[in-house]
């Protein structure tokens, strides 16, 4: 469904990502994790297009993708969600799924004369079809809310809803448990779970490893911007290069800890 | 006491124009980050294009619309031509390709109807109304109709349709409303052209009181300029709050000190409250983020 194929990502004299490939496929749940600045956000950012790669590929169902604005990519199913939360902050949570449905309602600058007339019968659908969105993420109560009022809780749950109102195939989750609770957390496992069972292929990058490792089909494993291991999450867990690049940090504790002094 | 009331009316009916012209800015603004200096032209286009047209023999109403559709295809083609051509250029670049545009349109004016000040008929029958010793025009109540028109539309537009939600989107993140499939170009160039057709509205409207001539955009867009500032760029509310301020400002200045004095005692008054409040008076803290 999603092929990335040799990423390479330059910012001035910093590589983000190297030479980078995997690839996505229907139906799975792919998580992408490694250490703190090992490229992850980067690789994200150039999925969903909003900076292009130096070079390589990404195709996404047979189109490329690599050098389309945000706004093109968005319509052929890629959705996604950001670590430091981006909704619409004056908007009440309903108005901000309802934009997420933009690309469902077709309309056009000069069929606003007609649109004027016909605002309430649409919108009424638009309305509602929200509302069953906002249901299914458990945020129904909350509805006519302003977002800036939210916790961050609920904040993380309304950019995933808004991405999932875009009907994407492709959804792309960026540490969506980041500052959650642990019952927080395990709600997100679920919904990730109920999201992918209506269809929705779904990737995430993610620091919490109880939630990567519960949820994955699959995981990729990057440090330092280049990739250092793929597969499920326990051959991950049994990968000598992942133990000693990331979940096996502890070997290294005590120099850390000194050189922390 | 008369006096205070038709200062009053005289002031609101003016402060009406200012309002629209200040709410085309807020327009353009809230999406692109671009203040349009040519907003007055538009205004300027809007009464001339309907002297045009009323002398050419085309019915009232008809004009009324042709003059609008005119007006915004043409905010359309500001947009298409120079904006969108400009794009990744920063605010203040395209601020600057306006102000060539506003030059270029009132030379273009000046050849196509001279430079004298135009008559253009009143919407309906002109005689003036007497209210508690005051007397106020027909045609300045229809001035403030349009404008509390336009405000109601607006609000209808933005709030209760999804292209509104797309546009209030764009303007608060553009980012995730890129994300969301919203075609930044699309949204700049609506904005221009529902700019165009705001400040077409105010011309309509202000022609038969002010007598339009090629030059009158300049001194319009300053002061919905200076309404748009004053109201917080960015928030319509306040466009209007600040354009019906500068109109009172004015006519009271005007009435009670000297008339030659308005424009110093408008301004100084709007020196005073920027000083006081510097995000004017609906403004947000944080202006000048986002953008194209």
């Amino acid at each position: 469904m999603l092929q990335v194929d040799s990423i390479t990502k330059r910012f001035g004299g910093v590589v983000a990502n190297s030479e980078v490939s995997f690839t996505v496929e229907e139906g799975q749940i792919v998580g992408l994790i490694g250490p703190n600045g090992a490229g992850k956000s980067t690789m994200f950012n150039m999925i969903s297009s909003v900076f292009p790669p130096t070079t390589g590929t990404i195709t996404f169902q047979g189109t490329r993708i690599e050098k389309l604005p945000a706004y093109q990519v968005a319509p052929l199913g890629i959705s996604r969600t950001f670590q430091n939360l981006q909704v619409f902050k004056n908007m009440t949570v309903i108005e901000n799924v309802m934009v997420g449905q933009h690309m469902q309602t077709k309309t056009n600058l000069f069929g606003m004369a007609s649109l004027l007339l016909g605002i309430t019968r649409k919108e009424r659908k638009v309305y509602d079809q929200a509302m069953s969105y906002l249901a299914f993420f458990g945020l129904q109560d909350i509805f006519d809310q302003k977002a800036s009022s939210l916790s961050l809780g609920k904040l993380r749950l309304l950019e995933f809803a808004r991405a999932f109102a875009t009907e994407p195939k492709l959804l792309l989750l960026d540490e969506i448990a980041a500052g959650l609770n642990h019952k927080e957390t395990q709600e997100m496992s679920a919904l990730i779970n109920k999201v992918r069972d209506t269809g929705v292929t779904v990737l995430v990058v993610e620091h919490d490893m109880d939630l990567v490792m519960s949820i994955c089909d699959k995981l990729v494993v990057l440090d330092q911007g280049v990739k250092i291991a793929e597969g499920t999450p326990k051959e991950i867990q049994e990968n000598e290069a992942v133990i000693t690049a990331y979940l096996g940090a502890d070997i290294d504790e005590e120099e850390v800890e000194e050189e922390a002094i | 006491m008369g006096d205070l009331l038709q200062f009053t009316l005289t002031g609101v009916t003016i402060g009406s124009i200012y309002a629209i012209v200040a709410l085309g800015f807020v327009t353009i603004y809230s999406v692109t980050k671009v203040i349009n200096l040519a907003q007055g032209e538009f205004v300027m286009l809007g009464g001339l294009t309907m002297y045009s047209l009323t002398s050419a023999g085309v019915p009232y109403l008809l004009g009324f619309v042709i003059t609008i559709i005119v007006v915004s295809i043409l905010g359309w083609i500001m947009e298409y031509l120079l904006i969108r051509r400009a794009k990744g250029a920063d605010p203040i670049s395209l601020i600057i390709l306006t102000i060539g545009t506003a030059i270029f349109i009132r030379g273009i004016a000046s050849v196509v109807w001279g430079k004298d000040q135009l008559r253009v008929a009143p919407f309906t029958e002109n005689t003036p109304v007497n209210i508690a010793n005051a007397t106020i025009t027909p045609q300045a109540i229809w001035v403030v109709v349009i404008m509390l028109l336009v405000v109601f539309l607006l609000y209808i537009l933005i709030d209760k349709t999804m292209v509104g939600k797309a546009f209030q989107a764009s303007s608060v993140n553009p980012l995730a409303a890129r994300l969301m499939g919203i075609s930044p170009k699309r949204m700049s160039s609506l904005s221009f052209t529902l700019s165009a057709a705001l400040g077409a509205l105010a011309g309509l409207a202000i022609a038969p009181i002010m007598f339009p001539s090629y030059d009158m955009g300049t001194m319009l867009g300053i002061k919905g300029f200076s309404a748009a500032i004053l109201g917080g760029l960015g928030s319509a509310p306040g466009a209007v709050i600040g354009g019906l301020l500068i109109g009172l400002l004015e006519s009271l200045g005007a009435g009670y000190i000297s008339s030659g004095m308005k424009d110093a005692i408008t301004f100084s008054a709007i020196l005073l409250i920027l000083l006081i409040r510097p995000s004017g008076i609906l403004g947000e803290k944080s202006v000048g983020k986002g953008g194209l």
